[in-house]
């Protein structure tokens, strides 16, 4: 945990990131039910850390395994950096068709006002977190705070463990998506993917509970 | 939020189901983005009877929620895709007047009333729907036109169970239509009056009550043969005696009578006996048109099923049926022939239609093989997959592609049962799983390395694969795998050792004072279950013995046992024993199962009946005798246990 009284950060900090800061004052419960999670999914240019960027943030708000849609947020960044070949995959062209985009600095400012202190859960959330670190890092800004969950980290934790047959490390939000029937047709949209995965989540939570009672700290450890 | 793709996707649902189809659509895109989306696991509870209402009414995006009402929570209704709940007291301001729970894992759309109150009151369409549909609950609500959409109530009718509108157990409908004649008559005035008359039976009676019958298959043998003349009087070529029953005999009565008998036409008296009065005939059509619930017809539907989607309805009519025969009491080996047939005509029928979705033949003959309780034919509620393919051996260069093939199709199978209810296996004992979708030949490599070095893993996997059952695809293939089991498993009798004192590795039903051992932590803590403690040993001790006697093609347990009895005189009391326990604790898991909608495997002990608890323990001193036999037979010594 960090201690927020020990090692002020810079004084120079905007006030956005400040309100953000304050969240974490208040603790999370330790009941699952009562946490407040934040579901994210960031299309990106591409792989790399440096010169890829956020093309998409989209994210739902998910508290007792109700997902209020009119909370969700979903927003489109305005690009100097583009890479065409990713841009087939998630279908996003330079900044947007249709839809409105934002700046970076803007997208960061509404995104940290959105999650708070929730504890964010992703598909493979190193890469999300990274993305969004180093846009952070951009414009002289912290790391995140929160607390984070992986899906693919906490399914295969509701696998058997045998030596029957190998679990792998890693398992794509297809294969879960196919694993719990979800339909698989925003597939590649931020808000699309965070969806699968909200819904991923909650049928993972209900397979790693029924082995017996969780609190939200069994859970981090379980998912991180 | 200038975009909202989430909200446009529950807009694509909605707009398939009344009373949503009726809206505009910008007024279906501010409606979904109000919308809350809930997830609910099994048996979670939406709201109780007498809770006063919520702000949203509910529409089932997946899975399924049953409305239920009163002490015994009777099922009134079943909520599916697309259907709307808990509607009404909020329109009404009343508290609910049932509990809706999740009956499997559901995904909810929350729809707040004070926005769709005012589209109901603009759009004349939605408040039709919303009138007729309120109005309809006071009339019969299963009547077709009103099915499934907005009831919340059903005055005045009291539950009606599910099962009552798929499987009626009510007294049959029989012809009352009589058509008799005497001893007397002759052949030929028979086939005229029955010509005259449509009919396919004829009764024979003397002073009202019925001496015999004759049918068309009757008339067929005997006279058109030319066996007996034309002139022939009845009594000569009659069927005799009758069988009988009493008009109150409900409809499964009546097709197992027709079943035990292989008759076609039962004689209605007015009490039951040949000693009164004939009042009617039953013919099997009759039972046919009676209902279309019956396992002929069911076949039927199954093999005409044009989709993965209809197949899984007909999986809830045989559910139903299941829990007709357990309620009747129905010998359980003809329960659990009846229901086994049907589920594998389901899975048979899903193959060929993954098969329709290959674009290509398969490249070589194949097998599917249904593994563990599937393939012991004691699946009689809907579990977890366990299958494997083999197919024909193919030159080395054919391999990676026809392996590809099979790995293809093995995958659309999976998901054609996975839709039809059959959950995933957990542990990837499945056909899609490349380790079990394999040549002949490396089949025969993979049973080798098991029976040659038994470990805990292989002795595993060996209990799971040994019982299969060839459901689908080429015998000639199977056989070979089986003479190969035979064939090596004789070579490597230490194998049987191993296996034998895998058998006896369950934990033990009772503890030190002979009381039931319930487990101590997980999701079934204080549960007893009577598949680990009770129902695997005999079937792991089974299966040891009849591979031990190179038996092939029994795969049930209870018949293994029989056959076993056959084949050691010596032990028939014991095997006969461990028989009857099989069929006693598979049909208690059934029992269990049914009224929990699970699996029936952990059962609660303080709920059971005083009778049920001892009928449980005797089965206990039987499960003790078998793995004394065992030990005594493969000589297990306590290094192994």
């Amino acid at each position: 945990m960090i201690n927020f009284f020990k090692k002020r950060p810079p004084a120079n900090l905007p006030e956005f990131w400040k309100t953000y800061e304050n969240c974490f004052l208040e603790k999370q419960p330790e009941e699952v039910n009562l946490v407040r999670f934040v579901v994210l999914d960031t299309e990106t240019t591409g792989f790399d850390y440096i010169y890829d960027r956020i093309l998409s943030i989209g994210a739902l708000n998910l508290t007792n395994n109700h997902i209020a849609i009119n909370q969700s947020f979903e927003l489109y960044l305005i690009q100097d950096h583009y890479n065409a070949e990713t841009a087939k995959i998630h279908g996003i062209l330079k900044n947007g068709r249709g839809t409105e985009c934002i700046t970076e600095i803007e997208a960061l400012k509404q995104f940290l006002a959105f999650v708070g202190n929730a504890v964010i859960i992703a598909h493979h959330t190193i890469f999300d977190i990274n993305m969004i670190n180093q846009a952070l890092e951009r414009h002289q800004l912290p790391k995140l705070l929160n607390k984070t969950l992986d899906t693919s980290t906490l399914y295969r934790n509701t696998l058997l463990t045998s030596n029957v047959f190998k679990k792998k490390d890693h398992y794509s939000l297809d294969e879960l998506a196919e694993k719990f029937d979800i339909s698989m047709k925003d597939r590649h949209t931020a808000i699309g993917d965070a969806y699968i995965t909200a819904i991923a989540f909650l049928k993972i939570w209900t397979r790693l509970k029924s082995k017996g009672p969780l609190k939200l700290k069994d859970l981090i450890k379980l998912g991180s | 939020m200038m975009k909202n793709t989430i909200s446009e996707r529950v807009a694509d649902f909605l707009e398939h189901f009344p009373p949503f189809n009726e809206l505009a659509q910008d007024q279906l895109a501010t409606l979904s983005k109000e919308i809350t989306i809930i997830y609910k696991e099994k048996d979670n509870v939406i709201f109780s009877e007498n809770d006063p209402p919520h702000t949203s009414f509910y529409v089932v995006h997946k899975g399924a929620v049953a409305l239920k009402r009163g002490e015994k929570m009777d099922i009134l209704d079943m909520c599916d895709e697309g259907d709307i709940f808990g509607l009404r007291p909020l329109i009404a301001l009343e508290n609910y007047k049932m509990t809706a729970q999740a009956h499997e894992e559901t995904i909810l759309y929350a729809i707040p009333i004070h926005i769709f109150k005012p589209y109901a009151r603009e759009n004349k369409e939605v408040g039709n729907f919303l009138i007729e549909s309120f109005a309809s609950n006071t009339r019969n609500p299963y009547s077709k036109s009103h099915r499934g959409k907005l009831y919340e109530e059903i005055p005045n009718l009291g539950p009606i169970t599910p099962e009552a509108q798929l499987f009626d157990l009510q007294p049959v409908k029989y012809s009352k239509k009589l058509i008799s004649c005497s001893a007397t008559t002759t052949a030929k005035e028979i086939a005229e009056k029955m010509t005259e008359k449509k009919v396919g039976a004829m009764l024979v009676v003397e002073d009202k009550l019925p001496i015999g019958i004759i049918t068309d298959k009757d008339l067929r043998n005997n006279i058109v043969t030319g066996k007996y003349p034309i002139t022939t009087e009845a009594s000569k070529i009659m069927v005799s005696p009758v069988i009988t029953y009493a008009k109150s005999m409900t409809i499964t009565q009546a097709q197992i009578a027709m079943m035990k008998s292989s008759i076609s036409h039962l004689c209605i008296t007015k009490d039951g006996t040949p000693n009164s009065k004939a009042i009617g005939i039953l013919s099997k059509h009759d039972l046919m048109v009676a209902i279309g619930n019956n396992p002929a017809v069911l076949i039927k539907a199954i093999q005409r099923a044009k989709k993965v989607k209809n197949i899984r309805n007909i999986r809830k009519s045989i559910t139903h049926l299941l829990r007709a025969y357990l309620e009747q009491n129905i010998p359980l080996t003809l329960t659990s022939k009846i229901i086994s047939e049907l589920n594998d005509a389901c899975i048979k029928r899903v193959i060929e239609m993954a098969l329709d979705k290959m674009p290509e033949k398969p490249p070589v003959a194949f097998a599917w093989l249904s593994l563990g309780s599937q393939g012991r034919n004691e699946q009689l509620l809907q579990t977890d997959q366990d299958n494997a393919l083999v197919f024909q051996n193919v030159p080395d260069e054919k391999m990676e592609e026809t392996t590809a093939y099979f790995l293809e199709l093995s995958k659309i199978i999976n998901k054609g049962l996975f839709d039809i209810g059959y959950e995933y296996c957990p542990a990837e004992m499945m056909a899609s799983n490349p380790n079990w979708c394999l040549s002949l030949d490396q089949w025969k490599k993979a049973i080798t390395q098991w029976v040659t070095n038994p470990g805990a893993d292989e002795i595993l996997l060996s209990s799971i694969f040994f019982d299969y059952n060839l459901t689908y695809g080429d015998i000639t293939l199977v056989n070979q795998l089986s003479d190969y089991i035979f064939e090596i498993t004789q070579k490597y009798p230490i194998f049987f050792l191993h296996l034998a004192s895998g058998a006896l590795q369950n934990p033990s039903p009772t503890g030190f004072f002979r009381q039931l051992l319930v487990e101590q932590d997980g999701e079934h803590k204080d549960f007893f279950d009577l598949k680990r403690r009770a129902l695997m040993p005999l079937t792991d001790a089974a299966r040891v013995l009849i591979l031990s006697h190179s038996v092939k093609s029994i795969n049930n347990t209870p018949g293994r046992y029989e056959k076993l009895a056959e084949l050691e005189p010596n032990n028939e009391e014991i095997f006969m024993a461990c028989s009857y326990a099989t069929k006693a604790l598979l049909k208690f898991r059934t029992k269990q199962g049914l009224l929990h909608n699970d699996s029936g495997r952990y059962i609660a002990i303080d709920k059971l009946t005083k009778e049920d608890k001892v009928k449980l323990k005797r089965t206990f001193k039987t499960i003790k005798e078998i793995q004394e036999l065992l030990t005594v037979r493969f000589k297990i010594s306590n290094i192994l246990r």
